[in-house]
């Protein structure tokens, strides 16, 4: 066999490997009947009146979701906004506020309640948005968006390039301690899958989180969402986010 | 439970308000990585000067700058793997690219433009190829043997050293080389892409990013290879003297000079004009910034103006962008004089690319905090080594070591005095 | 054929090499799914490893199969709204492991609610609370008086 009929082979084997396909592609009608078979898309409401920052839903959240507790990344936190009469706006979220928030003392500050306007806790969590830009710029198709709305990363075929982690306007994602790769809120899709609701959200005791389905109208959750006044945060990224939040000032990163 | 570490926590220091999980992600290996790349595009295009425009008396210079070319760019994807959290995985890119992904282009873009390298190269040594081979045939012994066998390999089979043959060689050495520049162009540019299209980044997110990027890429490799050139050139200077008695074909020193101080001249000149080009878009995108003020302005601001203040305006623009630019106008430009500029000009593009990286991410998503990149300078994990000096300088270094040992194969370094010529 | 083409099959063998082993590594289910190529690229496999990680909350409607008694004095106390697990932490497969859960008598515990924050606007200025704990029996564990399953301030221990 001489060299260029060896080649011609390894050709035909090529090309009848990309034909035999390595990948699946939908046809469009396809694709199409799969969206539409999906009759959930999951949203969250968060109201930011009834938070009281004791971080409950953080712990829960580490806990639950096995991200090391003493290590200083969380998929899931709780910020503080103290706004003060003479126009200074203080915010931390100690330990992403594992801990609750215990001391009135906020970026250092000793704050006197007599010079606070207004002050109040904001949870924090993964958008799970309609056009997530984390997921465009994954190079190699190892973050995704599920059928209903979820964003999801796979541990095996992440390679750690923390493009994701850039790309994301809301700062959720974070390299896992463990395992290295790209790490996030999945709304415990292993939970709100199995008939259950989030760890954040069975954590707080205020009804402060709260977890539904959008195409669902009899959902209470769908039913603030249509009918009350939510925000969303940084909507001008144009990633349409699926936290909704009630009262949300505009003060809050 | 497992042992754990947080990537970036070791380098980064927080200040004010930033959310948790944010980190200085992307560290001193993504500031060498375009800074690498920028090189190989510019000695490549240096090379291609003389297949393309035939510059005559660059025709050593060429030889070099290929197979340099070609050393760096088998150096530049070690920032990137030594950057990966996985860097086993990282050739998962060619299998499963995602084309939406300005990263994934990477895999193709890098191919294509190493193959056009390689060949070139081959097409260049084809001939010191097949002569080896033939040289290699009376030798004896296993050295010799796996040596023509290596070399066998290297000619592909194409032993025609045939007038034809090598003049169909050259043929296509020119196409090569003149596909060559914009596929490095390219190359260069999408590096910036990736950084110009995160719209989550303030300062990055920028249509200029690439056009910026491609710029100070022809600058740094333009720069890297006069320096190199000078350094060669002074190399050959000091054998012409030691070698004028006892070398009667060997060049003059006086002649040696003279072409020397020519070249430079006339490579300088492309140098400032590339040197205004960069300077005046970076200084279009600062001005549009501050002119727009749009949202993100104040935080940007107070990085650009207060925290990284000295590695923007006296690092980057002062000394490594207006001096040697003022020394490179000024009349009467001498060797020396251009030796130091260029070197000064290589830090200017490397604080840049440091400014750029390190500070796109030295200010929070909310805007009212800031992070600073603590480089590690002694490791103590793998982790501080990869991200810290260390691994910049083993990136730094690498291509050199690359090209010794390709320059042991495929000779590239010029012969000293002109005998070759 | 002129020899200037050999690169051509160097090209085309790299190119081969990496479709076979494209096939052998790739996962049979990587592909387009229901959100495009933009948003739905990825290995269909891996949602099952997500829908199948182990929960380790449970409820408290689990707690009240073996810990009645604490379940009902919660449930008719101020603390009826606090989940058991926020403060024994997550069940996992409690009580076969672990068998039994943490008891956290620590003050900081009770402090993620208690610690008075005058947040105009906020439900935490809601709470009972104090600006000071340290000026409330300091260094001693709130559950040495109080009753954390039945906080009444009129059945202290
Ligand atoms: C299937 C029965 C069962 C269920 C359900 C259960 N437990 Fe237990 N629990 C036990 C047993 C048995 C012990 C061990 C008692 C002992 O050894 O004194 C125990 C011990 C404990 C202890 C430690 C008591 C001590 O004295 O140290 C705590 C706290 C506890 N359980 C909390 C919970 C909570 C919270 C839940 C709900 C998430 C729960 N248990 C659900 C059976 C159960
Ligand atoms: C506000 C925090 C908190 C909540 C909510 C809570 N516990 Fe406890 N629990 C404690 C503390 C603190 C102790 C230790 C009390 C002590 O030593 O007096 C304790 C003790 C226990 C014990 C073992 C000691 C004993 O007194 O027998 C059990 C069992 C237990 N809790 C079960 C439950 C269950 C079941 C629930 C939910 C229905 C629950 N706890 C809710 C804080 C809490
Ligand atoms: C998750 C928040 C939370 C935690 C943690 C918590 N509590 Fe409470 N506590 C509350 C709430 C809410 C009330 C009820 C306030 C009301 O009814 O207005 C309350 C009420 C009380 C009361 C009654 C106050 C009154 O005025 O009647 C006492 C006493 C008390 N808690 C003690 C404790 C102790 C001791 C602990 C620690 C074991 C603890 N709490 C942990 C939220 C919490
Ligand atoms: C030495 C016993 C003792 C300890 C320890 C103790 N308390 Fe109390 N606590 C009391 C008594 C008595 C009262 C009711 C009288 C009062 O208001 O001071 C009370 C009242 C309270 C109230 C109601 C205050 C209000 O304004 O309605 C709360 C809430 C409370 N305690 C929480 C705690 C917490 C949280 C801790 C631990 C940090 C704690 N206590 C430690 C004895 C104690």
């Amino acid at each position: 066999m001489n060299r260029r009929k060896f080649l011609k082979i390894i050709g035909g084997m090529a090309a009848g490997a990309g034909a035999i396909g390595t990948f699946r592609f939908l046809a469009p009608g396809e694709a199409e009947a799969l969206i539409k078979s999906s009759n959930i898309r999951w949203a969250f409401l968060v109201d930011t009146y009834k938070c009281v920052g004791c971080g409950m839903c953080v712990k829960a959240c580490k806990l639950e979701n096995g991200i090391p507790y003493d290590a200083p990344v969380t998929r899931t936190w709780v910020e503080r906004y103290v706004i003060l009469k003479d126009g200074d706006v203080l915010a931390d979220t100690p330990k992403g506020a594992r801990d609750g928030f215990t001391s009135p003392v906020t970026e250092g500050r000793q704050v006197n309640p007599a010079d606070i306007d207004k002050a109040f806790f904001v949870p924090k969590l993964c958008n799970q948005c309609d056009k997530p830009p984390c997921v465009q710029v994954c190079p190699v198709g190892a973050t995704y968006r599920t059928a209903q709305g979820i964003v999801l990363v796979d541990r095996t075929w992440c390679i750690g390039c923390g493009y994701c982690i850039m790309a994301c306007p809301y700062g959720v994602r974070f390299f896992h301690p463990v395992y290295h790769t790209a790490e996030k809120c999945t709304f415990c899709y292993h939970r709100i899958n199995h008939g259950m609701t989030t760890a954040c959200v069975q954590a707080c005791p205020f009804d402060a989180r709260k977890i539904g389905n959008l195409k669902d109208p009899n959902d209470p959750v769908t039913k603030v969402i249509m009918t009350e006044r939510v925000a969303v945060l940084k909507d001008e990224y144009g990633t349409k986010p699926q936290v909704y939040y009630i009262g949300l000032d505009r003060n809050v990163r | 439970m497992h042992t754990w570490y947080v990537h970036g926590l070791e380098w980064t220091r927080k200040e004010l308000f930033v959310y948790p999980n944010e980190y200085i992600y992307w560290s001193i290996q993504i500031v060498m990585y375009p800074l690498m790349t920028g090189l190989v595009a510019g000695a490549f295009v240096l090379s291609s000067l003389y297949h393309v425009f035939g510059q005559k008396d660059l025709k050593d210079m060429a030889k070099f700058a290929l197979v340099f070319s070609f050393a760096l760019l088998l150096g530049a994807p070690i920032p990137l793997m030594l950057h990966l959290q996985h860097p086993l995985r990282g050739f998962f890119i060619f299998f499963t690219p995602h084309f939406t992904s300005a990263i994934s282009a990477f895999g193709i873009v890098y191919m294509t433009y190493a193959l056009i390298v390689a060949f070139e190269i081959w097409f260049v040594y084809r001939v010191f190829f097949v002569q080896q081979v033939h040289a290699l045939e009376k030798k004896e012994g296993m050295g010799a043997f796996l040596k023509r066998l290596m070399y066998r390999v290297f000619t592909l089979g194409a032993y025609d050293l045939s007038e034809k043959a090598v003049a169909k060689d050259k043929k296509v050495i020119k196409i090569l080389a003149g596909v060559g520049v914009p596929v490095a162009a390219f190359l260069h540019g999408y590096a910036g892409f990736i950084f110009g299209s995160v719209k989550a980044n303030a300062l990055w997110m920028t249509p200029l990013m690439p056009v910026i990027f491609i710029m100070s890429a022809v600058v740094s490799g333009v720069a890297l290879c006069m320096l190199t050139y000078i350094v060669i050139m002074e190399w050959k200077k000091f054998r012409a003297v030691k070698a004028r008695s006892t070398t009667p074909g060997m060049a003059r020193y006086e002649q040696l000079k003279g072409a020397e101080a020519d070249l430079i001249r006339k490579t300088s000149r492309y140098l400032i004009f590339f040197m205004i080009f960069a300077f005046s878009l970076e200084l279009l995108d600062l001005i549009f910034r501050g002119y727009t003020a749009v949202k993100n302005w104040d935080i940007l601001r107070s990085v650009i103006y207060q925290r990284d203040y000295v590695d923007i305006f006296v690092k980057q623009y002062l000394i490594g962008n207006i001096i040697p630019f003022l020394l490179l106008i000024w009349p009467r430009l001498t060797v020396r004089r251009a030796a130091f500029a260029t070197a000064l000009v290589l830090f200017g593009v490397y604080m840049m690319r440091y400014n750029v990286v390190i500070g796109g991410q030295s200010f929070s998503l909310t805007f009212a905090g800031f992070m600073d990149y603590v480089m590690p300078v002694i490791p103590h994990n793998m982790e501080t080594f990869k991200e810290g000096l260390l691994g910049a300088l083993t990136v730094a270094i690498l291509p050199f070591i690359f090209f010794y040992f390709i320059n042991k194969v495929i000779p590239a370094v010029p012969q000293s005095g002109g005998e070759k010529a | 054929m002129s020899h200037t083409w050999k690169p051509v099959f160097v090209v085309l063998a790299i190119l081969a090499a990496i479709f076979i082993a494209r096939t052998i590594i790739v996962p049979p289910k990587f592909g387009i799914w229901e959100s495009g190529y933009m948003y739905g690229w990825h290995n269909k496999a891996n949602e099952q490893f997500w829908l199948n990680y182990k929960a380790k909350y449970k409820g408290r409607d689990y707690c009240n199969g073996c810990h009645p008694d604490k379940y009902s004095a919660i449930m008719n106390s101020p603390h009826a709204i606090i989940q058991c697990e926020d403060c024994h932490g997550p069940a996992i497969d409690h009580p076969d492991n672990p068998p039994k859960l943490a008891i956290d008598k620590s003050r900081a515990l009770c402090l993620r609610c208690h610690v008075k924050l005058p947040y105009p606007t906020s439900h935490r200025n809601d709470l009972p609370g104090f600006l000071n704990p340290d000026e409330h029996n300091p260094g001693i564990e709130c559950v040495s008086c109080h009753n954390p399953h039945s906080p009444v301030l009129g059945g202290m221990r």
